[in-house]
């Protein structure tokens, strides 16, 4: 973990020069509270999902859902009126732990299947979901550090990739694909924002394509097994394609206004499988039908253009990348759900954020989506000094 | 080095070709997901129904079936079996071989048993021992827990207590063939036995009832969840039988080894009193699941058992053909009852020559005597007057020649010759000849035993279009139309068929019956079999007796009673039982005799409808 700082800390200059203050009414009508409100209708709607799921009852999820999400969300305010300074200035220290986290997992948690969290008492922590953000947060530092062009050399490039594929190797030995996959897009889309140049991105798609079939070497039995049943889910209708089938009989029979709210009998006859957590999707097709698909479909898109605005309003480069950084994590997490449950992706155990039942993901989230608010909150912040 | 304004210009540039891949990604989810619940909607809607609902199906009770008098010809006896779901028993091998272990499965068994798991839908149970006796039962039962998909359950088993004597009229029960099915869920039933002859066949509808249906909801692991619908059916109808089953066991008997069959109709609403055929069979044996040596035994027999002769036997007439002969020839005139022709033994038609069965003749006889003592010569005469096709057309009008229409399977039409049908049969023009041995019942003339009595009762009840009929309805069926002969033409017939009994020349004379007020009409048939060459008549006919039996003659008779006021009708035919007169004449006397003595016609509003009412709330309860 030393040896990381320490190669990061010779290339950092000194620190920021103080900042501009702005006064504190500024500060919260800089928040920007139609993301908030967005972002609350739609874990309502997944409170309301899960207190179907539960077969009518809020237990066991949809009480534990609103209650994780309020506490969430006090954190989520925090992390905005935290000063982003404060965020930039913790962005490698909250890599390392969680990066140490990801490690303890995988030797402490070397048990039988996969292991994917730590028992805190009061939830399970998942160290591979909140390394999505932390990742971000140390890559838009790297970046922001490194200056307009600094993107492209070398010495930035070379720990910037490392930053990503450590953990992405980690997580993937757990084994979770999913989280791999998000991590690395994730970062690589970060890269592109930075502006490394194009042709690097080709050649990097070009040694991708060339090395999937030795990836393909390392996959565990049941990930070749999903990425088959994907690709032809009838081969084992009762079996690996079970899943999605199942999956696409209750969207469909949805219909374009559904069976209504607790109405669905694929997910109430336990057809669907994991409707609380990564087919909740799915259900939500099924008793709200095409229009409740699409609403959802769209809260999330008005969520990622509020990040937009975010980035694009935002006077530093951290806070641009922060921001774009955390909404494609978001936007990740929602295309390869839906698509996952609408049989377009192998299922790779990837939740629907603030919809599904899971702390971790929802907390993520919630963290990033405080840091995205902070970049709002001080978005007049050049950070220029710290350029070299 | 890049200036702050031109990273941010390529950041804004990067950042709106990301959303803007972004953008065509919600797109796309947006169309797979209205083509999944809008375009293919439908499809998945039906599937996940499918998913589901289960349909279970109960097979309703079989009817019951009567004879007129509320004795029983087909009854449900109590019985068990042993049944395997495939569903609920997941691993149908090892199932079936802990069943094993407490009640054996021949491998042949075993192997049916997988052939019909594999063709049924998987809820559908099969049955794996039928009829154990009470110790298997009870060992079955205890060991239930340990045998997941196996269930115990009572059914039923068809009896029919008349056993032979009433099988060609009730028929038997048999499981379904591929060829039955209908598409009726509940033929997909293990234990469901439909008609297969008799009256259990051409009333299998209304005794099969309608299956109780319960539509449950189940989950992912075919647990029932609840049921949503429940239809409890309906049990087979009660039938009531317009068989006298004593007469029917009576007339049964009375044909002895003689293979033949007997009919008795009520002339005035078509009831089939009896309808005997011989040789018979135990319909029991199909109930019981018949063996295949059983099986061989009556499906090869050349005597066929299993065939009714009373509706798909088909015979020549013979000379119980010609009262329609003689109706024919007053109808259209060419006669009068006591116009007379001169009969020598032969009567010539250009080369041919046609003989009586009289060799030395008749001499004068007018219509009365030609029938009381069956001239050939006569009947060669006005027949060749009237023509076929007319004396066809007559034929028809009395039923012959086409299906009457009884509700039993298998019905033959018979066959009534005329000049178009000959055409097109044989493609050749109709030769005088053949008018001539039409007119004797003989030639291509066909009949069924049924189709005689039919004759034989529109001929006495006023001539009127009466259809015979196995079962009775709720109502007695309206007075059937006029066939349009008038009254005198049919007394003059009828007096003949007097004088065929009572006359001192008439061929039945011995076949009285003495009592006077049952005493009967009638009229009797010996139908040849064989040609008889120009010069066996010259060196004399052999007789029946020196024949093998196959080429002898078939023994025919129809007769009526009682004279003054008929109510029976009564038609026999022996098959190769050689002289009419000799052979079915005394049986069709028999049996009219025991049909009036027993006032078979009869229908007891009292005795027998309440036995059948008390049967019916028996059955229902």
């Amino acid at each position: 973990m030393q040896r990381w700082r320490g190669s990061i800390a010779a290339a950092r200059p000194t620190p920021l020069p103080p900042m501009r203050p702005v006064d504190m009414a500024t500060r919260i009508a800089r928040v920007d509270w139609l993301l908030v409100l967005t972002v609350s209708a739609i874990a309502a709607i997944g409170a309301a999902m899960l207190y179907s799921a539960g077969g009518g009852s809020a237990t066991p999820w949809a009480g534990r859902h609103g209650v994780r999400y309020a506490v969430g969300l006090v954190i989520m305010l925090v992390l905005a009126f935290g000063g982003l300074r404060r965020w930039y200035s913790m962005a490698y220290l909250g890599y390392g732990a969680c990066f140490l986290l990801l490690v303890v997992v995988e030797v402490a948690g070397s048990g039988s299947g996969a292991t994917r969290w730590i028992d805190l008492g009061v939830m399970r922590l998942q160290p591979s979901e909140l390394m999505k953000i932390a990742l971000v947060l140390a890559l838009a530092r790297l970046l922001h550090e490194a200056g307009p062009d600094g993107a492209d050399r070398l010495h930035v490039l070379g720990p910037a990739l490392l930053l990503i594929a450590a953990p992405a190797m980690l997580v993937l030995k757990q084994p979770d694909l999913g989280t791999a996959v998000l991590l690395c897009a994730g970062g690589v889309t970060i890269l592109f924002l930075a502006g490394v140049a194009w042709w690097k991105f080709g050649i990097a798609a070009a040694l991708a394509a060339g090395a999937a079939p030795i990836a393909w070497s390392f996959l565990h039995d049941y990930q070749r097994a999903r990425v088959l049943t994907f690709m032809e889910p009838e081969r084992d209708p009762l079996g690996a394609g079970y899943h999605i089938i199942q999956s696409m009989i209750a969207l469909g029979s949805g219909g374009t206004f559904g069976k209504g709210w607790l109405q669905g009998t694929q997910s109430h006859l336990s057809f669907l499988p994991e409707k609380h957590t990564d087919f909740v999707f799915t259900m939500l097709g099924e008793e709200l039908g095409l229009a409740g698909g699409l609403f959802v479909l769209a809260l999330f898109a008005l969520l990622i253009a509020r990040i937009y605005r975010i980035a694009f309003l935002s006077e530093s480069r951290f806070g641009r990348l922060l921001a774009l950084g955390v909404g494609t994590t978001l936007f990740l997490y929602v295309a390869i759900n839906v698509s996952m449950v609408m049989g377009l992706a192998p299922v790779v155990g990837v939740p629907l954020p603030f919809i599904s039942y899971g702390g971790t993901a929802m907390l993520t989230l919630q963290i990033g989506l405080g840091l995205a608010l902070a970049v709002a909150v001080d978005r007049s912040d050049p950070m220029e000094k710290n350029r070299r | 080095m890049s200036s702050p304004q031109e990273d941010r210009r390529r950041f804004g540039r990067r950042a709106f070709l990301l959303a803007a891949g972004k953008g065509l990604l919600f797109a796309g989810l947006s169309a797979r997901m209205y083509q999944l619940q809008v375009i293919h909607g439908d499809k998945y809607e039906t599937l996940a129904e499918d998913n589901r609902i289960n349909v279970k199906y109960f097979a309703p009770r079989r009817g019951v079936i009567f004879d007129r008098f509320g004795r029983p010809l087909a009854e449900n006896k109590r019985s068990y079996r042993v049944l395997i779901t495939p569903e609920a028993a997941r691993d149908l091998n090892a199932a079936l071989d802990r069943l094993h272990a407490i009640v054996p499965i021949s491998p042949e068994e075993r192997e049916r048993i997988l052939r019909q798991a594999k063709r049924n839908a998987k809820f559908i149970p099969i049955a794996t021992h039928d009829q154990l006796d009470w110790d298997a039962i009870a060992r079955v039962a205890a060991h239930t827990p340990e045998l997941p998909g196996v269930d115990v359950v009572e059914t039923s088993r068809r009896v029919y207590p008349e056993a032979e004597a009433s099988a060609h009229v009730v028929g038997y029960v048999g499981p379904v063939a591929k060829e039955d099915l209908t598409g009726d869920p509940i033929l997909g039933l293990p234990d469901l036995r439909i008609g297969k002859g008799g009256v259990e066949r051409s009333h299998d509808l209304a005794l099969r009832g309608r299956a109780a249906e319960a539509k449950v909801e189940v989950n992912a692991i075919g647990r029932v969840v609840r049921e949503l619908e429940r239809d409890p059916g309906a049990v087979g109808a009660v039938l009531t039988s317009t068989v006298d089953a004593e007469l029917q066991r009576f007339a049964q008997n009375r044909m002895g080894e003689q293979t033949g069959a007997v009919v008795v109709l009520n002339i005035h609403n078509g009831d089939v009193l009896a309808m005997a055929s011989n040789p018979t069979y135990d319909p029991n044996l199909f109930s019981h699941g018949i063996t295949d040596d059983e099986w061989r035994a009556l499906s090869t027999d050349p005597l066929a058992p299993m065939n009714n002769k009373a509706v798909s036997g088909q015979y020549a007439p013979g000379s119980t053909f010609k009262m329609v002969v003689a109706l024919s020839a007053l109808e259209h005139g060419i006669v009068s009852s006591k116009k007379a022709f001169f009969c020598s033994g032969v009567h010539k038609v250009g080369k041919g020559r046609f003989h009586c069965w009289r060799r030395g003749g008749h001499g004068w006889v007018a219509m009365h005597d030609a029938i009381a003592q069956s001239c050939d010569v006569y009947f060669y005469e006005i027949a060749r007057k009237i023509g076929i096709n007319r004396l066809a057309e007559t034929a028809r009008r009395f039923g012959l020649g086409v299906p009457t229409g009884i509700d039993l399977p298998a019905e033959s039409s018979g066959l009534i010759p005329d000049k178009p049908w000959k055409k097109t049969r044989f493609k050749d023009p109709w030769q005088i000849g053949e008018t001539l041995i039409a007119g004797i019942g003989q030639g291509f003339v066909l009949t069924t035993p049924m189709q005689l009595a039919v004759m034989t009762a529109r001929m006495v009840n006023g001539g009127r279009a009466v259809t015979p009929r196995m079962v009775r309805g709720e109502a007695d069926p309206p007075t059937p139309p006029g066939l349009g002969f008038p009254p005198s033409h049919l007394a003059a017939v009828a007096r003949g068929m007097r004088g065929v009994m009572t006359d001192s020349l008439g061929t039945a004379r011995e076949a009285q019956i003495p009592s006077r007020a049952l005493r009967m009409g009638g009229k009797t048939g010996t139908s040849q079999v064989r040609r008889i060459t120009r010069e066996e008549r010259r060196k004399g006919v052999r007789k029946n007796e020196d024949l093998p039996r196959k080429e002898r003659d078939h023994s025919l008779f129809v007769g009526y009673a009682p004279l003054n006021a008929p109510r029976y009708a009564v038609s026999v035919v022996i098959e190769h039982g050689g002289s009419g007169s000799k052979n079915a004449a005394p049986i069709g006397r028999d049996v009219l005799l025991e049909a009036q003595t027993r006032g078979s016609a009869e229908w007891h509003g009292g005795a027998g409808q309440s036995a059948i009412e008390a049967a019916i709330r028996r059955e229902r309860g």
